[in-house]
């Protein structure tokens, strides 16, 4: 697992994921390095957010290995399975948070499952975490209540629960504003700085990876065309690369 | 999947009425078979991760708690309206019945027979079906469709213990105390809807009532309420988990969910009154 002195929290090789007639993966292979942030690019209905599925074992591979935190995750029982999930955090798209409980529930809900802490101890960590992403009222609003850049938020606020050892973030800036994308984009910089982990970001948004990620991977019809961080892949002088960075440099 | 027999219906109908032939209609048959076995063989396998789920530790007793208090408690007064609904339909159309073949001596006994061996038990059953089988199925379906499912996995947490098995656990321990409940108010409410038509006091009442009755006449019917909650728990967790295609298609989750679960309720309780009369006499 070790490659250039550095220890990979996630291999993939080869990976290939089909649904029905309908190629989405063909044998994809990426590496992620310990403290590494790596962006994933691509139109919309490329396969990113299956790749990110796929990882932390939601959806199974039909062919490849996936390796996250030294385990081959295609090969577990549901409770070893389990137990990678817990060094992994995920935000998802539209945040996901379970629509019965407060803000403040939601976050406590992975504590209140897999920690071993009093009640006290378990709200000061969900207040703590609630901080950290700058949620640090409406706690007891219920998810409808508050606004998508806010959900976000709470949404990441809950995948830091676990201290996970990696990070996966599923569009984290879709559907906000600007302002508040960049704010999303600026906690995830923080994040990286504070705790060190290593993350897999998939986005549309060229800019905001620019600022948080160390390597860039663009995916298109199922296969990675281009990697190499934002510079490089701006140079590209492959056709689709060019035109994804130049429409995308634009945006 | 209760499109399938209708859309089988409407292609035969017409069909039939312009003169269509037989083999246009064999592969809409043939659909409609595969597509009755894919939805057994998808419970079958949805049963057994219930199971698995249900029997390992550790078990989710708060919210099966929680559970219990939203398919019991808050089903409680419909269910208590429904069977004293029955108890006053029965009494009054017992009553003239009764009459007619002089043999109104009957009548407590007859309510009370009809109310506790029947017409509790399966009004309970389709009631419950409607209220709590449309709410788990939407409740499931949009939590799926908005990757709520997902990310309850995504945190380490199985849904299928945290959701399925508490709920279908909760249907069937639910059941017969509703059914209870409802027995209860059906007797109470058809001795009020008795007693405005001809006086009698409700000591007399229960004592003619239950004369006769053992206790082989009231639990069996009582308990064959548990294999009613089984079927709506799962048939409703099971159309909410494999919802897909937005609003829409959680709509078609709850909307199948009411159907099928009071449908396999009904046809439940033919087998297991044949079985109860084949056991118990």
């Amino acid at each position: 697992m070790k490659e250039n002195g550095l220890e990979s929290a996630i291999k993939i090789g080869d990976l290939r994921k089909a649904f029905g007639e309908q190629r989405v993966l063909n044998g994809i292979n990426l590496q992620v390095r310990q403290g590494e942030t790596v962006a994933i690019l691509g139109r919309s209905g490329g396969g990113k957010s299956v790749l990110l599925k796929l990882i932390i074992g939601l959806q199974s591979p039909d062919a490849g290995s996936i390796r996250v935190a030294g385990q081959e995750i295609t090969k577990l029982e549901e409770n070893e399975l389990n137990e990678v999930r817990k060094k992994i955090g995920f935000l998802f798209q539209q945040a996901a948070l379970y629509d019965s409980l407060t803000v403040e529930e939601n976050v406590a809900f992975p504590l209140s499952r897999h920690a071993k802490v009093s009640t006290d101890e378990r709200s000061k960590r969900v207040h703590e975490l609630l901080a950290d992403v700058g949620m640090d009222r409406d706690l007891q609003k219920m998810p409808a209540e508050i606004s998508g850049g806010m959900q976000k938020r709470v949404g990441l606020a809950r995948a830091l629960a676990l201290n996970p050892e990696i990070l996966l973030f599923d569009e984290p800036t879709a559907g906000l504003d600007p302002i508040t994308a960049a704010e999303i984009g600026e906690l995830i910089v923080d994040l990286k700085r504070k705790r060190r982990m290593s993350a897999i970001v998939v986005t549309h948004d060229v800019h905001g990876a620019r600022t948080y990620s160390d390597r860039m991977v663009l995916l298109h019809e199922g296969n990675i065309v281009a990697e190499g961080t934002f510079d490089e892949l701006q140079s590209s002088q492959d056709e689709f690369v060019a035109q994804f960075f130049g429409y995308g440099s634009r945006s | 999947m209760i499109h399938v027999p209708l859309f089988v219906l409407a292609a035969t109908v017409s069909g039939a009425m312009t003169g269509g032939r037989l083999r246009d209609q064999v592969p809409v048959a043939r659909n409609f078979l595969v597509a009755v076995f894919e939805w057994f063989g998808d419970l079958g396998l949805f049963c057994g991760r219930l199971i698995r789920a249900a029997l390992a530790p550790p078990y989710e007793f708060g919210e099966l708690l929680r559970q219990c208090d939203a398919i019991g408690s808050k089903s409680l007064p419909l269910v208590a309206l429904a069977g004293a609904a029955t108890g006053v339909v029965l009494s009054l159309q017992t009553r003239y019945s009764l009459i007619r073949f002089g043999a109104k001596a009957f009548l407590p006994a007859v309510i009370v027979f009809s109310i506790i061996k029947e017409s509790g038990p399966i009004i309970t059953g389709l009631i419950v079906s409607g209220r709590v089988g449309a709410g788990i199925g939407a409740e499931l379906g949009s939590m799926k469709v908005t990757e709520q499912i997902d990310a309850m996995e995504a945190s380490a947490v199985d849904p299928f213990k945290f959701l399925v098995s508490t709920r279908v656990i909760a249907c069937i321990l639910m059941l017969p105390l509703l059914t209870v409940a409802s027995n209860f108010c059906g007797i109470c409410m058809g001795w009020v809807a008795n007693t405005l038509a001809e006086p009698i006091s409700l000591r007399l009442f229960i004592e003619d009532g239950f004369k006769s009755m053992n206790f082989s006449d009231f639990l069996p019917p009582t308990l064959k309420t548990a294999v009613f909650g089984l079927i709506i728990g799962i048939v409703s967790c099971f159309q909410g988990m494999r919802t897909t295609g937005g609003t829409e298609g959680v709509g078609r989750s709850a909307n199948s969910s009411v159907v099928l679960s009071s449908l396999f309720v009904i046809l439940a309780d033919v087998v297991l009154v044949r079985l109860i009369l084949t056991v118990w006499g």
